[in-house]
């Protein structure tokens, strides 16, 4: 389960001074669940999944992911998480087989583990055709199914995902969306950023609207319509962000 | 830090490396042809220049001369008997200096005017040639025409010895020979001892600088260092495991430039020798001393020792290209700022090849320069043991301080998220 508890990013920059990617988030995701966290570019997604991913250390409040402190144990949490983003990419000059199996070793298992677990994976994910070709020649299809292969390797108990559907084609992204209401029916705790509304209706269990590093709303698909009185999702999350002025300043920033 | 990791991102990279066109260039193919292509290719060229160059009569203009018409003619009948071909060709005089600066002549000759009538009396005026100073065909016609009017002046001396009835020996009562007293490895050392730590350093450094830029920012363009972030792995040990790698690219660029370098003096040495002892490096200055007195060699065990020390020098290069292309966000941003530090690195390596800086303590502890000047000894035979400690000691330091950084630069967010 993931437990974000007052999550603070700052960074500084030369022009605009200090600037907090993400102020004072706090949510909680359960096993078995997708948490949807929806935001317009440069919402502050990214820098969230990635404070819970370990990429990035918050500035300050903290978070707990698979029973372990992303500040003090981040080793522990990266043995847990699976990380799956539009900015995680293969090596090019390695097979899918060689790929999966060097984040196999990052990840402690033995050489024996490691084959049983490609073996499952790549029947799962039907890559026994080009399991031993080098990943830069691979169609974005198959490019992120050994991006899934490779998060999968060690079996976690936690899945991030940042925009993985991100310049998809319309069936590779099907198949992802597929793939992570697969991890939630496993049991795993599955935290998802997107700004694509359709995404947010067909996976989500609980969604978080994220809006200038704060998270500005909370709760399930049904109790946001009722609370902004709107079905249409992309209704909701313009008025839970404060309308469309609010958000066009938002992006101009 | 935990060995297994640091071994699996090595050899991860290792094989990664091996399949980069770019870093297979920069470690394998170039160290291991530019010796053989600076002795074959360049020098093959040199000596075709030289040989042609020595080929041919040297154009001259002469200046004046027209009361010494005996003069003239003989630098006309002038013949290289060896070469079978007359000495000068001369060409009609017009601004013999515009034509030498143009290398249209190689030299000009002024000859005084009586110059002929005065030999006899022995009041000669001095006879002046004119050439291209630093030219090497201009000083080729020079020497010819010094070489003419020096045999000029012994005939008429002799001549006019024998006129009075006076031994010609009065005129050269002793001969001056000359011998070299140096060992033969000390005048190789001296020779190629400039040359060949300036070779290696650079090597050296280009052999880490593609692996380095490869391995941080092209990973960081590529979108892998993000994936290689998630793993549980700890940074110190990919760094390590990262740092390792770019190392074997810098050793192996010197390794293998030292191989080809021992083949090429074999085969060199055989091509020209037809028995190839001369340079062999691995019989060493023993052998070369029994074939040959004065044939160049370094000393082998010099070899082992440049080795030893361009180690430490090695690591600080694979730290600093990789701490340095760690910051850029792209492999062409990478380049910009590595291909200036190549000046830093040559400027160092090169003042080494002048002659005449010698180690003191000082110099000791200038990084590079330090390596090229003990290294330039040490081939020639010389160890200076406190310089040699120095020298390690100080290279191991600030290879030390350029891993650390290497180290903090990868924990830095800023750093490795740069936007």
């Amino acid at each position: 389960m993931i437990e974000a508890r007052n999550l603070t990013k700052t960074f500084k920059d030369k022009k605009r001074g200090v600037i907090t990617a993400v102020g004072d988030v706090s949510f909680s995701c359960q096993p078995g669940q997708i948490y949807g966290l929806l935001g317009a570019n440069g919402a502050g997604k990214t820098t969230t999944l990635r404070l819970l991913a370990t990429l990035l250390k918050p500035s300050s409040g903290t978070a707990t992911v698979a029973g372990h402190d992303v500040v003090s144990a981040a080793q522990q949490v990266r043995t847990n998480v699976g990380f799956l983003a539009a900015s995680t990419a293969l090596y090019g000059r390695l097979t899918a087989r060689e790929m999966i199996a060097y984040f196999g070793q990052l990840n402690g298992m033995d050489a024996a583990a490691i084959k049983a677990r490609i073996k499952v994976l790549s029947a799962e994910l039907d890559m026994a055709e080009f399991l031993d070709r080098r990943c830069d020649k691979f169609s974005t299809g198959m490019k992120q199914k050994t991006s899934i292969a490779r998060t999968l390797i060690h079996d976690p108990a936690v899945m991030i995902f940042d925009e993985p559907t991100l310049g998809l084609d319309v069936m590779t992204a099907r198949a992802i969306v597929a793939f992570v209401r697969e991890c939630r029916n496993r049991g795993k705790t599955v935290i998802y950023s997107t700004h694509i509304m359709s995404e947010v209706e067909k996976l989500c269990d609980m969604v978080g609207i994220i809006h200038n590093g704060r998270l500005v709303a909370e709760g399930t698909i049904p109790q946001l319509r009722a609370r902004y009185g709107e079905h249409d999702m992309e209704e909701v999350f313009v008025k839970a962000v404060g309308g469309e002025a609010a958000l066009a300043a938002a992006l101009k920033n | 830090m935990n060995w297994n990791n640091i071994l699996t991102v090595y050899v991860k990279e290792l094989r990664d490396s091996l399949r980069d066109r770019r870093t297979l260039l920069s470690t394998i193919i170039i160290p291991t042809l530019v010796i053989p292509l600076m002795v074959f290719g360049v020098g093959k060229v040199m000596s075709k220049v030289m040989s042609q160059a020595q080929g041919e009569a040297s154009p001259i203009m002469i200046i004046g001369g027209d009361d010494s018409p005996g003069i003239v003619a003989a630098l006309k009948a002038e013949r290289d008997v060896e070469k079978n071909r007359p000495v000068f060709r001369i060409v009609p005089t017009r601004a013999y200096k515009v034509a030498i600066g143009d290398k249209k002549i190689r030299a000009a000759v002024e000859i005084p005017a009586g110059f002929e009538a005065a030999l006899k009396t022995g009041a000669a005026s001095p006879v002046t040639i004119f050439y291209y100073e630093g030219e090497i065909k201009s000083a080729l016609g020079q020497k010819a025409l010094e070489k003419f009017f020096t045999d000029l002046r012994q005939k008429t001396a002799e001549t006019s010895l024998a006129e009075r009835g006076l031994p010609v020996t009065l005129l050269k009562p002793f001969e001056v020979k000359r011998k070299n007293a140096a060992p033969p490895e000390k005048v190789g050392g001296n020779l190629v001892g400039g040359f060949v730590p300036y070779l290696i350093i650079i090597l050296c450094f280009t052999g880490a600088m593609y692996p380095a830029m490869d391995l941080t920012a092209g990973e960081k363009e590529r979108g892998t260092m993000e994936t290689l972030l998630c793993s549980p792995v700890p940074r110190v040990d990919i760094v390590l495991g990262k740092f390792l790698m770019v190392l074997t690219g810098s050793v192996s660029a010197m390794v293998f430039m030292l191989l080809s370098m021992g083949t090429t003096a074999f085969i060199g040495g055989s091509i020209m020798t037809g028995s190839g002892t001369t340079l062999k490096l691995a019989q060493g200055a023993a052998a070369a001393k029994s074939t040959m007195d004065v044939m160049p060699t370094v000393d082998p065990l010099g070899l082992f020792g440049v080795l030893a020390m361009v180690l430490p020098v090695a690591v600080l290069f694979a730290a600093a290209a990789f701490t340095i292309s760690l910051f850029a966000k792209s492999y062409k941003e990478a380049q910009s700022y590595l291909a200036p530090m190549m000046i830093v690195v040559i400027m160092p390596a090169m003042i080494g090849m002048l002659p005449g800086i010698d180690l003191n303590v000082k110099l000791a502890l200038v990084p590079i320069l330090n390596l090229s000047l003990v290294c330039k000894e040490m081939l020639s035979g010389i160890w200076h043991w406190d310089y040699i400690a120095i020298i390690f000691g100080s290279s191991s330091l600030y290879a030390a301080i350029a891993l650390t950084l290497a180290v903090k630069m990868f924990n830095r967010e800023d750093v490795m998220f740069r936007a």
